[in-house]
């Protein structure tokens, strides 16, 4: 499996919630099948969508998923201290591990390699941390959805990627369509 | 009332409930006050640019937020301030160090100073320079202006700012 069909197993668990998207593929991908108010795309800025998913799940009460890739975290491996000392129990961080760079042509990364994510995840000290198969993926998720505690999923999944169109909505839109639906369920 | 104080006063007035730090000597008083506050939720980072990001994701959750962070800074944080934060118009007041200016005891510092409104004009951003302790009357006014035009705006405090504070 590759990462569009990880998350195509996961549109019936995560299109109601509150989900932000990384750059590139993923969010292409994730508008490209379920687009919907709850999701954030990222447009650019490699590396924070874990930093802008912990910030949201502080901020507020809904829970919050974090698509994130593995070249992503490696490029912004402080968020794994930060987030691990400070715990959301409303977030969730699934780190869609393929071992490369898919957006930029299937680059392989470190963590395709000798180093572990979820090993340096609870080095950083975070709690919950699970890997799994891209297959138990959807079911890891579900099972964090369900628990309450602020969990790190690593999802190992082959390289590889889909044609899918550009994002065409404005970065403004983007944002305010999804802080409507964020205050809508705070209120 | 200190004018660290008086920072942070000028910030929950503001209503600003979520702010992250990474530290400079000058700013050592202030993050001291963020932290004590009852009414700001204080989250240091590792670097700014991921601060950044915990700043945008805080305030598309409700709740404005602010960074403290050194000048130097400005060179780690370029493609963050413009692809995230300006693209997607997130206010976000940056209170800034201003290193390297006069009475700076640290040479190095100062290669980041020559820059660094060269840089923040060049971004567009709005930029205040405190160099007397009268100069933060204006704090509250801009922090106001950074979430009413929804844009980051620079926050810059010199040595004579702090020194005479
Ligand atoms: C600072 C910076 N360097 C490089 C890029 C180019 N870039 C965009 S997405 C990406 C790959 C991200 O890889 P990963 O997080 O593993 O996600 P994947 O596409 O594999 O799901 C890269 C290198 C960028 N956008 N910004
Ligand atoms: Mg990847």
């Amino acid at each position: 499996m590759i990462r569009s069909d990880v998350l195509k197993t996961l549109i019936p668990i995560i299109s109601d919630q509150l989900v932000v998207s990384n750059i590139g593929l993923p969010s292409q991908e994730l508008h490209l099948l379920d687009d919907q108010p709850t999701n954030f795309y990222m447009l650019g800025t490699m590396g924070l969508s874990s930093s802008i998913g912990l910030g949201l799940a502080l901020a507020q009460k809904a829970k919050v998923i974090a698509i994130d890739g593995d070249g992503s975290v490696l490029t912004n491996f402080g968020t794994l201290p930060t987030i691990a000392n400070n715990p959301a129990d409303n977030f969730i961080l699934l780190i869609i591990d393929n071992g490369s760079y898919g957006s930029t042509g299937d680059q392989p990364t470190y963590a395709g390699m000798k180093t572990s994510l979820s090993k340096v995840a609870e080095a950083c000290g975070c709690d919950n941390v699970v890997e799994c198969s891209a297959d138990d993926t959807a079911a890891a998720v579900k099972a964090a959805l369900d628990g309450d505690k602020m969990t790190i999923i690593v999802s190992k999944c082959e390289s590889g990627n889909i044609k899918v169109p550009v994002i065409d909505m404005d970065a403004p839109v983007i944002r305010h369509r999804f802080m409507t639906e964020v205050s809508r369920r705070n209120a | 009332m200190s004018i660290n104080q008086k920072i942070v006063n000028d910030f929950v007035k503001n209503k600003i409930k979520f702010v992250t730090t990474v530290p400079c000597k000058q700013l050592a008083g202030v993050i001291d006050e963020i932290e004590a506050s009852k009414d700001i939720y204080h989250i240091p980072s590792n670097k700014e640019d991921e601060g950044m990001g915990l700043c945008a994701g805080a305030y598309m959750g409700g709740k404005r937020s602010a960074i403290i962070m050194q000048n130097t800074a400005i060179g780690v944080t370029i493609n963050t301030l413009v692809t995230l934060i300006q693209y997607y118009n997130i206010p976000l007041p940056m209170l800034i160090s201003y290193r390297g200016e006069i009475g700076e005891p640290v040479a190095c510092q100062v290669e980041m100073a020559v820059h660094t409104k060269a840089l923040l004009d060049q971004l567009n951003i709005p930029t205040y320079h405190f160099h007397t302790k009268s100069d933060a009357d204006e704090l509250d006014a801009i922090l106001n202006h950074s979430f009413m035009a929804k844009k980051p705006v620079a926050i810059l405090t010199d040595a004579s700012f702090w020194q005479g504070a």
